[in-house]
């Protein structure tokens, strides 16, 4: 059931990357380009996504438990450190630069070009980058421990 | 609204509806980068939602195309850019998805501080290569 709502949502995710042109490097850069010809269209995109996904969020935090009863596993949401920030800013240059998120990464793998076989490629390595460097548990112990929902 | 705004904000919703499944269901924020790190890590058993959630990320642009979507630059850029992509969202654990839209969605002033910081850095970037040269009259 876990998984299979899991590859639900994951459908639709990936589908509304598809149509809201997030998948689209040359329409990202487009609405990130304020002094050029600015497109705005994706600003609604993010509008769409944080109005229907608030109230499942407020939901779940209120009731403390899934819609099924199971354990919720949410971040911390108050902790502002200087790898957030220094992290966001080396995010921000390179999606500034290619246009491409890790979500669309993924979509654009599909269509198997060498481009985006070399940014799929280079992002993972920069996960093991940065586990190489940042000594932390492998996995996380998610079955072992299941902690209440973050405040 | 014109449609290509109307695609926008439909597809939006759809984002936003699969990140709700997720944690009304399983209970977990839609973080892309960080589901893909840990899938990456080839852990089984528990981890069997990520792969779930990846394959279905990945279904419609495999069943229906990219249709006239192409990645412009050059592969060393790519190769800089993506290991900037990788490395960032780690250190700062999360990404457009997990911060922009369900740490926002989840009222999270530390998402809230994260997406404004690679957004406005991102802004800058493209700027910077656009309009930088214009810019400094070079």
């Amino acid at each position: 059931m876990a998984s299979l709502a899991a590859f639900a949502a994951g459908l639709l995710f990936g589908a509304g990357l598809l149509i809201s042109g997030m998948a689209d490097p040359q329409r990202v850069l487009g609405f990130l380009d304020v002094a050029g010809q600015w497109n705005p269209a994706l600003a609604f995109t993010m509008i769409g996504a944080i109005a229907v996904a608030a109230p499942a969020y407020w939901f779940v935090r209120r009731r403390g438990a899934t819609a099924l009863g199971e354990a919720v596993v949410l971040p911390d949401r108050f902790k502002i450190d200087a790898a957030l920030l220094g992290g966001s800013a080396l995010f921000g240059v390179g999606w500034g630069l290619s246009g491409i998120c890790p979500g669309p990464a993924l979509l654009l793998l599909t269509g198997g070009s060498l481009q985006a076989a070399v940014f799929a490629g280079s992002m993972v390595a920069g996960f093991f980058v940065l586990s190489a460097l940042r000594p932390q548990p492998a996995v996380r112990p998610d079955a072992a421990h299941k902690p209440p929902v973050a405040r | 609204m014109t449609p290509a705004l109307i695609h926008s904000l439909l597809g939006g919703m759809l984002i936003g509806g699969g990140a709700a499944l997720l944690v009304l269901v399983d209970g977990r924020i839609a973080g892309i980068s960080g589901i893909l790190e840990q899938a990456t890590r080839g852990a089984f058993g528990s981890h069997r939602w990520r792969l779930a959630f990846l394959a279905g990320l990945v279904s419609p642009a495999a069943i229906v195309g990219l249709g006239s979507i192409r990645i412009m630059q050059g592969l060393p850029l790519l190769a800089a850019a993506g290991l900037l992509v990788g490395f960032g969202t780690r250190l700062g654990s999360g990404c457009t998805s997990g911060h922009g839209v369900c740490g926002l969605a989840n009222g999270s002033p530390r998402s809230v501080l994260a997406t404004l910081t690679f957004m406005a850095v991102a802004v800058l970037t493209v700027f910077l290569v656009r309009h930088g040269a214009t810019a400094w009259h070079l």
